[in-house]
C-alpha cells in the first residue's frame, strides 16, 4: 500500500500520475490506463529509422521497445509496442509521461515499487505489473550507462 | 436452449464439431437466444478498445484465479462470475481471445472443471475475427443477471496436479507444449515472456515437445483432423507421438494456458477421452524439490527412485 512518504519521495509528475490514479475506483483506473496507451507517442524519427537502438523489454507480455535517454542531464523515455497490447502500451506511456523531462539521478531516485504505487495490482495483476518494473529497471540502467559513458 | 451449431463442414471431420465455431457464423449468431460470446485475454484492457458486438468480458488473472491462492474460483464463486455475465447453465458459451485463443481456450478448460456442457471456441480467435475485418465494438453490454447453479469443481476428469503426473510418469504420455528452449532447459521462460521466477530448466521426464503453435494454421485455425492426427497420434516411427485412444494423456507448459489449446485439441477434436491439463506446469515443476527434470532435446527416462515411490503408494 502506498503511503504518502513514499509518494512525496516522487517527482512531481510522476506523483501527479499516482494521484491520478488512487482518485479512482478500480475500474475507473483501468479506463486511465486506456486512455493513457492511446496517448503513448510515437517515436522520433531516428528511432523509427532504427529501432534497433530500443531495447527490448522481456518482462513484458508483449513484444516492446524502449529506451531512456540522456540528453543535457535530462531524460526522456520513449517506447513502442502493438496496438493489440494496449496495457504494455499504458505502461510505456505512464513512464513517457512520468520520467521525460526529469534528470538523471530524479530518474535513478524513482523507487523501484513504482508500479505498484497506481492501485493497478487489483484490477490489472501484479504478474503483468511485472512488466512496467522491468521497463523502468531497464530506463534506470540505460540512465547510468550514458552517466558512465 | 443451445444455440445452433455450426454446420461448416470443415468442423464436421473434427470428433466433436459442436465445440467450435468460424467466424462466418458467428456473425451470422450474435443475437441468438441463449448464445453468450465471452472474449478472454491475455492483455486486461484489449477488450476495453474494441470487442465482438455483445462480447462480455472474463479475465484469467482477475476473474478465474484467486487473489491469494494459486487455484481458481470454487463453485459459489463461478456461479457469480457466469451469473452476472448472463450466462445460465444451459447458455451456449463461445470463447475467443488474443494470442491465438490461448486464453480462450484456458477459459473453456475452466469451464469445463465446472461441466458446463456447451463451451466453443472460435476457430481463429481475436486475430482472425480482426484480419477478416469484421466488426468490433466499445459498447459494453451490460448483461440482466441470471440464476447459475453452484456447482463444485471437477479437479479430476480434465485436470492434473503434480502428485498426479508423478504416479502418471511411465503410464502415459506428456505432452510439453513449450517452445523447445524452454523444453531442453536452455531458457527458463517463453521467449519474450514475463521472468516468473523458475529455478530449474528442462521437461518432465518422458515428456514429448509439441508447441502448441504446431496444431494451428497460419490464420490460426485448428489444423485438420488428419493433420492433427499425424502430429498427435501417427506412430513415433513416422514422427508422431503415438497417443491412442486408450491412452490417458497430460498436457502442460508454463501455467497451463497455452497447454490448454492442445488439451482442447486432443480432447474435443480428435476425441482421445482422458486428457488432463496440469495448471501448475513448469512454474510448479520448476521450482518443485525433489522432482524428476530430463535437461537436453531427449524425453528422458523415469528415475528408478520415481518408480519404486510409485510403485510403493
Amino acid at each position: 500500500m502506498t503511503d504518502a512518504a513514499t509518494t512525496e519521495r516522487l517527482p512531481a509528475q510522476l506523483a501527479e500520475i499516482v494521484d491520478d490514479f488512487l482518485a479512482l475506483s478500480e475500474p475507473e483506473r483501468l479506463q486511465l490506463l486506456l486512455e493513457f496507451s492511446r496517448e503513448l507517442p510515437d517515436l522520433p524519427a531516428r528511432y523509427e529509422a532504427a529501432p534497433g537502438l530500443l531495447e527490448r523489454v522481456e518482462e513484458c507480455q508483449s513484444p516492446v521497445r524502449a529506451f531512456a535517454e540522456v540528453d543535457d542531464g535530462v531524460v526522456h523515455f520513449y517506447a513502442t509496442a502493438p496496438q493489440e497490447a494496449p496495457t504494455t502500451r499504458g505502461f510505456a506511456s505512464i513512464l513517457a509521461q512520468g520520467l521525460s523531462g526529469l534528470t538523471a539521478q530524479q530518474v535513478l531516485d524513482v523507487p523501484e515499487e513504482f508500479p505498484l504505487m497506481l492501485g493497478l495490482t487489483r484490477a490489472v495483476s501484479a504478474l503483468r505489473l511485472n512488466g512496467m518494473a522491468g521497463m523502468l529497471t531497464r530506463a534506470k540502467r540505460q540512465v547510468r550507462e550514458q552517466l558512465a559513458a | 436452449m443451445p444455440a445452433p451449431l455450426d454446420p461448416n463442414p470443415r468442423l464436421a471431420e473434427y470428433a466433436h464439431p459442436e465445440r467450435l465455431v468460424t467466424t462466418a457464423w458467428l456473425a451470422e449468431h450474435l443475437d441468438d437466444p441463449g448464445l453468450v460470446v465471452v472474449e478472454s485475454d491475455e492483455d486486461v484492457l484489449l477488450y476495453e478498445t474494441g470487442h465482438i458486438p455483445g462480447a462480455v468480458k472474463i479475465d484469467w488473472h482477475t476473474d478465474l484465479l484467486l487473489p491469494v491462492e494459486r487455484d481458481y474460483l470454487d463453485g459459489p464463486g463461478f456461479a457469480e462470475l457466469l451469473g452476472s455475465k448472463g450466462i445460465g447453465r444451459d447458455t451456449t458459451i463461445v470463447l475467443y481471445g488474443d494470442k491465438n485463443n490461448w486464453w480462450a481456450a484456458y477459459t473453456a478448460w475452466v469451464f469445463t472443471l465446472f461441466g458446463h456442457e456447451d463451451v466453443r471456441l472460435l476457430d481463429g480467435g481475436r486475430n482472425l475475427w480482426v484480419a477478416e475485418g469484421r466488426e468490433l465494438v466499445t459498447d459494453v453490454p451490460t448483461p440482466t443477471p441470471v440464476e447459475y447453479p453452484a456447482v463444485d469443481r471437477d479437479d479430476t476428469t480434465f485436470r492434473a496436479f503434480k502428485e498426479d503426473v508423478l504416479a502418471h510418469l511411465g503410464r502415459g504420455p506428456l505432452v510439453d507444449i513449450r517452445s523447445p528452449q524452454e523444453y531442453t532447459g536452455e531458457r527458463l521462460h517463453i521467449p519474450d515472456y514475463p521472468e516468473e521466477g523458475v529455478l530449474r530448466g528442462g521437461h518432465i521426464p518422458t515428456a514429448r515437445n509439441v508447441p502448441w503453435a504446431t496444431a494451428v494454421s497460419e490464420d490460426g485455425t485448428y489444423k485438420p483432423r488428419a493433420e492433427l492426427e499425424a502430429i498427435y497420434c501417427s506412430d513415433p516411427s513416422a514422427g508422431g507421438l503415438g497417443i491412442t485412444a486408450d491412452d490417458s494423456v497430460i498436457t502442460y507448459c508454463r501455467i497451463g494456458e497455452r497447454s490448454s489449446h492442445t488439451w482442447f485439441a486432443l480432447r474435443f477434436l480428435l476425441g482421445i477421452p482422458d486428457v488432463r491439463n496440469y495448471d501448475g506446469s513448469w512454474t510448479e515443476w520448476g521450482n518443485a524439490v525433489r522432482v524428476p527434470i530430463a535437461a537436453g532435446d531427449e524425453p528422458g527416462e523415469v528415475p528408478a527412485s520415481v518408480a519404486a515411490r510409485a510403485a510403493a503408494a
